[in-house]
């Protein structure tokens, strides 16, 4: 075996073996929620209240600020706000998946993808705990739902698959160079903005099309406008699995080359 | 069958950073530590295996030595597979259980008893193969009820005590140590020390790395000195141990 094809399985078996290792990253993650409140009367309740809290402080003061209708608004917001709160974490959390793991990854023989699989389950478990307030909210104010809300579970679902892909090479980009989680972190408020959250990509106007580009809003939306009843565009399904292609083909490259690495950058 | 080769393993750490701009026409050999060295890409590396190679099968009783920085506790993590070489090869045939970190995976908040779980689970055992283990750790502890108080409560020789009993409770075919473990008072470390050499005894091959020359003749048949990476020597003892030391720190 070449050495390239060499290390292309090893990749792949490092990625195969951590997700069988679910018996692991299930229990880091959990454990690093319970860990979070314990002692702590409410819990991890503490997560839905404090989103609640925010949704309920922004809902109606950005529906008044944009004068619209907060029959629409307010349920447009919460599931925005919930699924932001997801992926933005994704994101954040995905450059110190092998930083944090320092101690297992220089004591142990894991496979690396069990540290990136923890993450992504613990930020799971977050959403589990928000998607209350989605059910309370969306309950209250009934959208005209369609068929796609079947949809929704599959949609949850790719971007957690792209948490994998996203916590492999930001957490190997970060292991090495330091600088990366902060520049993430002041992207990512921008990107709070700049992505259709609290503002609807129709208030652009004729520029709506340059939503479209935004990678966040591609994975946002295919949750978002089933929630929401409102149809899913294809082009939307089709940008999001190119995408998880794209990113899953650069990270399995990188991974490969560099994976023996990651114990020594740590 | 159980062996372990090496062929010519490096193993370099590289340092990033302020360093490496005064180190940048230096090289240095010192008393202690690895060899300071640069790598292909002119980076300053720290070289703490040198081109090791050998060759221990089953029945090896492998005692590790050398001064502070040879690369002892690097070797065992080598062999452990936390550390894949930069160059070279080693192929490990049985299953490893390592005593390096055995409070790794344990959490101050958790209790005793769900530290047991927990730590097993990062050793790599399935829920279903703790569970029957559990009690008889939690007895061996001798924590009594304390095993259903949060860890951070325990003082560190009865946290110490935990971290044996569940790391001492698995048997495999590589027994890797980093100095000699021993845990709790006297009248637990004797214990203790019987339950360690049991463990010991059972392996098919072990790797201990001391500084204590007394202990490795006690339990080594072969013993291997370090110097800044290399072998310096690799020698067989004909003593087998008739008894072991019964308590080193």
């Amino acid at each position: 075996m070449s050495p390239f094809r060499q290390r292309l399985y090893l990749g792949l078996k490092d990625i195969k073996d951590g997700i069988c290792s679910a018996n692991i990253w299930a229990m880091l993650g959990w454990l690093e929620i319970k860990q979070r409140y314990r002692r702590s009367t409410l819990g991890p309740i503490w997560l839905t209240i404090s989103t609640g809290v925010l949704i309920l402080g922004m809902g109606p003061l950005y529906g008044r600020l944009f004068s619209q209708d907060l029959s629409n608004y307010f349920p447009y917001l919460a599931v925005s706000i919930v699924l932001w709160s997801f992926i933005s974490g994704l994101i954040t959390e995905s450059c110190n998946s092998y930083i944090a793991a320092e101690g297992f990854i220089k004591e142990l023989k894991l496979p690396y993808t069990v540290h990136v699989l923890r993450v992504v389950w613990r930020l799971l478990i977050m959403l589990a705990h928000n998607l209350v307030i989605v059910v309370l909210v969306l309950g209250y104010f009934r959208p005209p739902w369609g068929w796609e809300l079947l949809l929704v579970p599959f949609a949850v679902l790719l971007i957690a698959v792209n948490g994998l892909w996203l916590g492999t090479l930001m957490g190997l980009l970060s292991a090495r160079f330091r600088d990366i989680p902060q520049i993430v972190t002041s992207v990512v408020q921008i990107a709070f903005f700049l992505t259709p959250i609290f503002w609807k990509p129709s208030m652009l106007g004729k520029y709506q099309w340059t939503a479209d580009l935004n990678p966040l809003f591609i994975f946002l939306e295919i949750v978002r406008a089933p929630l929401l009843g409102e149809p899913v565009r294809g082009y939307l399904w089709m940008a999001a699995f190119v995408v998880t292609v794209i990113g899953f083909s650069i990270t399995l490259l990188l991974f490969s080359r560099f994976r023996a690495r990651i114990a020594y950058w740590v | 069958m159980t062996s372990i080769v090496a062929e010519n393993i490096v193993v370099e750490f590289p340092i990033y950073g302020g360093k490496s701009r005064s180190l940048k026409h230096t090289f240095m050999r010192a008393a202690t530590g690895g060899l300071l060295a640069r790598d292909a890409a002119e980076r300053v590396v720290v070289r703490a295996l040198n081109g090791l190679s050998f060759h221990f099968v089953e029945g090896d009783r492998i005692g590790i030595v050398g001064h502070n920085g040879s690369g002892k506790t690097t070797l065992l993590r080598v062999i452990a597979g936390a550390y894949e070489p930069v160059s070279g090869t080693i192929s490990v045939v049985g299953k490893v259980a390592t005593m390096l970190a055995i409070t790794l995976g344990m959490e101050p908040e958790a209790t005793g008893y769900e530290n047991i779980f927990l730590r097993a689970t990062v050793m790599g055992f399935k829920s279903s193969q703790i569970a029957p283990l559990a009690d008889e750790i939690a007895e061996f502890s001798e924590l009594g009820d304390y095993i259903h108080m949060p860890l951070r409560t325990y003082s560190s020789g009865m946290a110490m005590r935990l971290a044996f009993a569940v790391s001492t409770s698995v048997s495999a075919d590589i027994l890797l140590m980093d100095e000699w473990l021993s845990a709790g008072d006297a009248a637990f470390s004797a214990k203790a020390q019987v339950r360690l050499n049991s463990l010991v005894d059972r392996a098919k091959l072990l790797v201990l790395a001391s500084h204590d020359e007394k202990l490795i003749q006690k339990n080594c048949n072969k013993i291997m000195r370090l110097d800044h990476g290399d072998v310096a020597s690799f020698e067989t003892v004909s003593a087998q141990p008739a008894d072991r030391l019964p308590f080193v720190g």
